[in-house]
């Protein structure tokens, strides 16, 4: 097997220079009655022509890959320039492990401290980890950092945030003693409305809002954070189009106490949902109950500056089951990924990005407000995602866009909600173009125009 | 007293600082198209009030050059697996193809959405049913999630499900008395970590003056009748089997609980014996280890999770399930069902299942890597990389038994631990022969781990080594054994090839800098 | 050879207690930072926080390890040496003297008849060490 150096017969030397009498013996501590007797039922090899050829073809059945796409929802089409893929594919960083040892990991340990900075600049905090699995993973591990800074044990969750965040943030909250409960949004606003967290008293630990929320709408951060300090709870802001850093008032400068963020948008390929890379950033005073890996500075005997990882002691590895977090491995190379991708971007880069990804959002949601009978039912201002209500059902009518025009125009919150049957989130960044966006309107017209035996009267 | 060393060791400095530290003003490294759409005025789109307040300052302004010199003469700062043995104990640090990278990027896979319809996203959804069937087969155990992105990730999942599935047998009086679970003094940090978040208190088994899982007091401790399970590693993390697994499963159901396997080790089981087989209820695998997938610098990983048929209600959701085309009324509009004419379909209808664990449905990337792993494979290739697996450490283990103190007689599988008993007498502890190690040219074995051997160095090849650099590795440890003896100053103070030395890690925990602020100091005073 | 100043009560926890009227100061032994290492942080209670005996009122890490700590003797705290947080070092270097950490106004003052003498923790961190 190519992939093992050492041929059959270098394996009989070294069997017998140990005095081992066979590779079978290798393996007599294991019970004969547990010894597979026949090889395992899996195909046979595949040389590399065979192999990709098949996953070549497979992937031929993924149509949603190649067309124009609107789609958002917690994963964003933005451009990866050339340079992010060929860095992280260096052998250096992609086949290196945990820097434990520093003297020989500082290439990955460096480029960990500025994707620390990086996050901490963006997010308008003081400091962050290292990287978490996701947002959504992020966003439950900073509802247990809550409780576990201020004793409290409710918590209370914006129902405008993405609906698998939610759920995610249910699983791991199960056997915590966490209360979390979901408040109300406006539906007309499509925000949190600060009174709709009738429910904040002084056992919450925290509320949690995301911004621009699930539906795209931009919350008042500023206002409901005031309502959780009022009553000694902390405010935690989840964020899952990371480009809208670029062009909005940071959570930190709207006194978040705890920002995490869905990282993909920054250099990350869609690739189906994973791996991605959890954003997590705090305020210096909880330094020590913040989860996940962090890397500080560091200086050997002649004064040599480098890095190392810190404050271990949270961890798992030490602390155990009074650890912070059980995390371990997390998103390292996802996390150069957006390191690279924001460094060559830059200041202006991430700021031109956003502002194009504002701008074409907002051309696209006027020329298809002006469609007849077709709306955007909420009034909040968003960045770039908003929700259209069509005059017909929206799944088939995104489903007929798809076959007849070759476009995704947006997802159907149908699955997410039954009660929104004709809405539709649609998300604009600045890989698509105008002639995109004015098909997808033209697609969009022609199609609710056209009555099919499935049409629903509103 | 120069070593002979036959590898090529040195990193060079470069003297590159922090990519703020070569920001200039005014330097770019991106170019868009320029706007295509008519511009609106900002304040007419966002509200003032919600716009950016500081206009990005601090992120850097560099060209698309600077970038890449700087990660250039970063990354050369870095071991990697591509330079050589990586033995680090419990990782598994095996090859990690470039074939598998190439079919990751396969445009087909890289610019999938994860919310795009079902129906057009038949080839991915299938990749995934195809891993999970494969992994099944491997473990032996049939129900499988691929949802969680690392192997703490599935340990959670795994208790969480042990959990559940007791809450579910005995009802929620009888089973809030059973919130015991019993792990191994010799256990990873992530396992008790994992039990605390399903809302279990540990408890802690003793091994045997053998290395094993001591079966008295495993006894004494199930006899109480509050333990919902048994977390084990197996091999355990002193690399050995344990060859009473069946007995030990047999003990924990006996008492009403259930066993979870930590599936770090399963390099040394690939092909040659089944966790399903041996009585284990569930266990999580580590994509990240025994697949390949590549460890880049800490993740990403991936942690299925894979139990028995009676835990399978309890999995996360969504699943991904076959149906026969049109059999029930699947909406498949443009997709196009496989050449058999199966359909693959994400279905939620599990209402004891514990939930979900992430957005999505995992990390795709690293299925896709791991799928390509074993079918490069094949069923002779992933029992040979095992077999090689272990006769590697097996013979690290013989050629350091002279110098060395192997606190365990047993046979080790596919990683051996060693004590610093011996080079400790002269002041030598492991930390420092890590250290030397380094001089070397070889990254360090795992250290100070499992915590019941004092001094630990956990070595584990994996296959993918060849006998010179294994002989290398030796030579270099034997060397390092004798100026333990001859020149302990030597050992204490290394590395001494490396750019930069032992750090000041006291001084970098009392008081954090976690971050680059503008105007601070490059070097310590 | 580890320092065992002979007016100290000691706990088999490594903890020290030195009496001063019904205050008792508690703090860890030289033994016990020297297995410690450089400590790097210490997190203590509030003032006013009460605690039984044997109790354990915070913790003491260093780089790699985190212990807890046990007050010997039950009460409320009436001090905190906060000094601790900017300079947790104090521990290692005078762990009897500007190391201590907390003070305990005592509850029940008879307890400290049952802590170790000098005499009897030396002896006792010789028998754990073999």
């Amino acid at each position: 097997m190519r992939y093992i150096p050492n041929s059959p017969d270098e394996r009989a030397e070294m069997l017998q220079q140990i005095g081992v009498a066979s590779i079978e013996q290798l393996f007599d501590s294991i019970p004969e009655a547990l010894r597979l007797q026949d090889h395992l039922n899996v195909p046979a090899a595949l040389s590399e022509i065979d192999l990709l050829r098949k996953f070549e073809q497979t992937a031929a059945r993924n149509q949603a890959a190649s067309r124009v796409s609107f789609l958002g929802g917690g994963a964003y089409s933005h451009y990866i320039p050339t340079v992010v893929d060929h860095l992280i594919s260096r052998s250096e960083f992609f086949t290196a492990y945990t820097p434990y040892q520093p003297e020989i990991s500082q290439g990955t340990l460096q480029a960990i401290f500025e994707f620390q900075t990086l996050v901490c600049q963006l997010t308008g905090m003081d400091l962050a980890n290292a990287s978490m699995y996701d947002g959504s993973t992020a966003m439950a591990e900073a509802v247990l950092m809550a409780e576990r800074v201020t004793k409290r044990s409710k918590v209370i969750a914006s129902a405008a945030i993405h609906p698998q965040y939610l759920e995610v943030a249910h699983t791991y909250v199960q056997h915590a003693g966490i209360e979390l409960q979901q408040s109300l949004y406006c539906t007309e606003a499509g925000t949190t409305l600060p009174e709709s967290l009738s429910a904040i008293d002084d056992q919450t630990a925290a509320i949690v809002v995301q911004s621009p929320n699930f539906f795209g709408c931009i919350e008042d951060l500023q206002a409901l954070g005031e309502k959780a300090h009022a009553n000694g709870a902390l405010l935690i802001v989840a964020i899952t189009e990371a480009m809208s850093f670029g062009l909005l008032r940071s959570p930190g400068a709207c006194g978040a106490d705890i920002v995490i963020a869905e990282g993909q948008s920054f250099g990350v390929p869609l690739s189906f949902g994973g791996p991605y890379v959890g954003l997590f950033a705090t305020r210096d005073k909880y330094a020590r109950q913040i989860p996940g890996r962090l890397v500080g500075e560091a200086y050997d005997k002649k004064g040599r500056r480098g890095f190392v990882l810190t404050l271990a002691t949270r961890e798992q590895h030490i602390r155990r089951e009074k650890a912070t977090s059980n995390i371990c491995t997390n998103e390292g190379l996802i996390a150069l990924a957006s390191t690279i991708y924001l460094e060559t971007m830059g200041r202006r880069g991430v700021q031109e990005a956003a502002r194009q990804c504002a701008q074409k959002a907002h051309y696209a949601a006027r020329r298809i407000a002006k469609l007849p009978r077709f709306s955007l039912p909420f009034s909040a201002p968003f960045f770039n995602e908003f929700v259209v209500r069509a005059p017909v059902a929206a799944s088939p009518l995104l489903d007929k866009l798809a076959r007849d025009k070759g476009l995704d125009g947006g997802i159907a919150l149908a699955g997410f909600d039954a009660s929104r049957p004709d809405d539709f989130l649609v998300c604009v960044t600045e890989t698509n173009t105008r002639e995109q966006i004015d098909r997808l309107v033209e697609g969009l017209k022609d199609i609710s125009t056209t009555k099919s035996p499935r049409h629903k009267a509103n | 007293m120069e070593p002979h060393i036959t590898k090529v060791t040195t990193h060079i400095s470069h003297n590159e600082s922090l990519i703020f530290e070569r920001s200039q003003p005014g330097r770019i490294g991106f170019m868009l198209p320029p706007l295509d759409v008519p511009e609106s005025a900002l304040d007419e789109i966002i509200p003032p009030q919600f716009q950016r307040e500081d206009d990005l300052e601090g992120l850097p302004e560099v060209s698309e050059v600077d970038v890449i010199r700087h990660f250039t003469r970063m990354s050369t700062w870095n071991y990697s697996i591509d330079l050589g043995l990586y033995p680090l104990g419990s990782c598994t640090m095996k090859y990690n193809s470039r074939l598998n990278e190439k079919v990751a990027r396969i445009a087909g896979f890289a610019n999938l959405h994860p919310l795009a319809a079902e129906g057009e996203a038949q080839g991915a959804l299938e990749v995934i049913y195809e891993l999970q069937q494969h992994l099944a087969e491997i473990t032996g155990l049939p129900g499988i999630s691929l949802q969680p992105a690392a192997g703490a990730h599935g340990e959670m999942t795994g208790v969480m499900i042990i959990r559940a599935f007791i809450d579910a047998r005995d009802g929620k009086e009888q089973s809030a008395k059973r919130r015991t679970m019993l792990i191994p003094d010799s256990a990873h940090g992530t396992n008790p970590a994992s039990a605390h978040l399903s809302g279990f208190t540990v408890k802690t088994i003793r091994s045997t003056a053998e290395g094993l899982t001591d079966l008295d007091h495993l006894r004494e401790l199930c006899a109480h009748g509050d333990v919902a399970g048994l977390m084990l590693t197996n091999p355990n993390t002193l690399g050995l089997f344990e060859r009473n697994i069946q007995e030990i499963c047999r003990i924990v159901h006996d008492a009403g609980g259930l066993v979870y396997m930590d599936g770090a080790n399963m390099n040394a089981l690939v092909g040659v014996a089944r966790p399903g087989d041996m009585g284990v209820d569930v266990i999580h695998l580590n994509l990240h280890k025994t697949f390949s997938t590549p460890h880049g610098g800490g993740g990403p990983g991936s942690g299925p999770c894979c139990c028995t048929r009676a835990l399978e209600p309890f999995l996360p959701i969504p699943r991904i399930v076959r149906t026969r085309s049109g059999s029930d009324g699947v909406e498949s509009g443009t997709g196009v069902p496989a050449r058999d004419g199966s359909v693959f379909k994400l279905d939620i209808d599990y209402p004891k299942s514990i939930g979900r664990v992430k957005a999505f449905l995992g990390n795709y990337g690293m299925m896709l890597r791991a799928l390509a792993y074993t079918l490069t494979h094949g069923y002779d290739g992933l029992r040979e990389a095992t077999e090689a697996a272990v006769l590697n450490a097996r013979y690290i283990a013989h050629g350091l038994l002279a110098d060395y103190e192997k606190p365990f007689d047993a046979a080790p599988m596919h990683e051996v631990v060693f004590t610093d008993k011996r080079q400790a007498r002269k002041g030598v502890h492991t930390l420092d022969i890590a250290k030397r190690l380094i001089d070397y040219g070889f990254h360090p074995m795992t250290i100070y781990f499992p915590l019941i051997v004092s001094g630990a160095m956990l070595i584990e090849p994996t296959e993918s080594v060849g006998r010179q650099e294994l002989d290398q590795f030796i030579e270099a440890m034997r060397a390092i054994a004798r100026e333990a003896i001859e020149d302990p100053e030597l050992v204490m103070n290394a590395p001494h090839t490396t750019r930069i030395g032992r750090l000041d890690e006291a001084a970098a925990a009392r008081k954090p800098v976690l971050r680059w602020k503008p105007k601070q100091a490059a070097t310590a005073s | 050879m580890a320092n065992v100043p002979e007016n100290l009560h000691y706990s088999k926890d490594h903890e020290w207690v030195r009496v001063e009227g019904d205050i008792a100061v508690i703090g860890i032994t030289d033994h016990a930072q020297d297995q410690l290492g450089d400590v790097v942080y210490v997190e203590l209670p509030k003032s006013g926080e009460e605690f039984a005996a044997h109790e354990s009122f915070g913790s003491v890490e260093s780089v790699k390890a985190v212990s807890e700590i046990f007050t010997p003797v039950s009460g409320s705290v009436s001090e905190v040496n906060s000094s601790l947080n900017d300079e947790p070092e104090k521990v290692n270097k005078d762990p009897y003297g500007e190391g201590w950490m907390i003070k305990i106004k005592m509850s029940s003052p008879g307890e400290v008849d049952s802590l170790l003498t000098a005499a009897e923790y030396e002896d006792f961190t010789k028998a754990e060490s073999e």
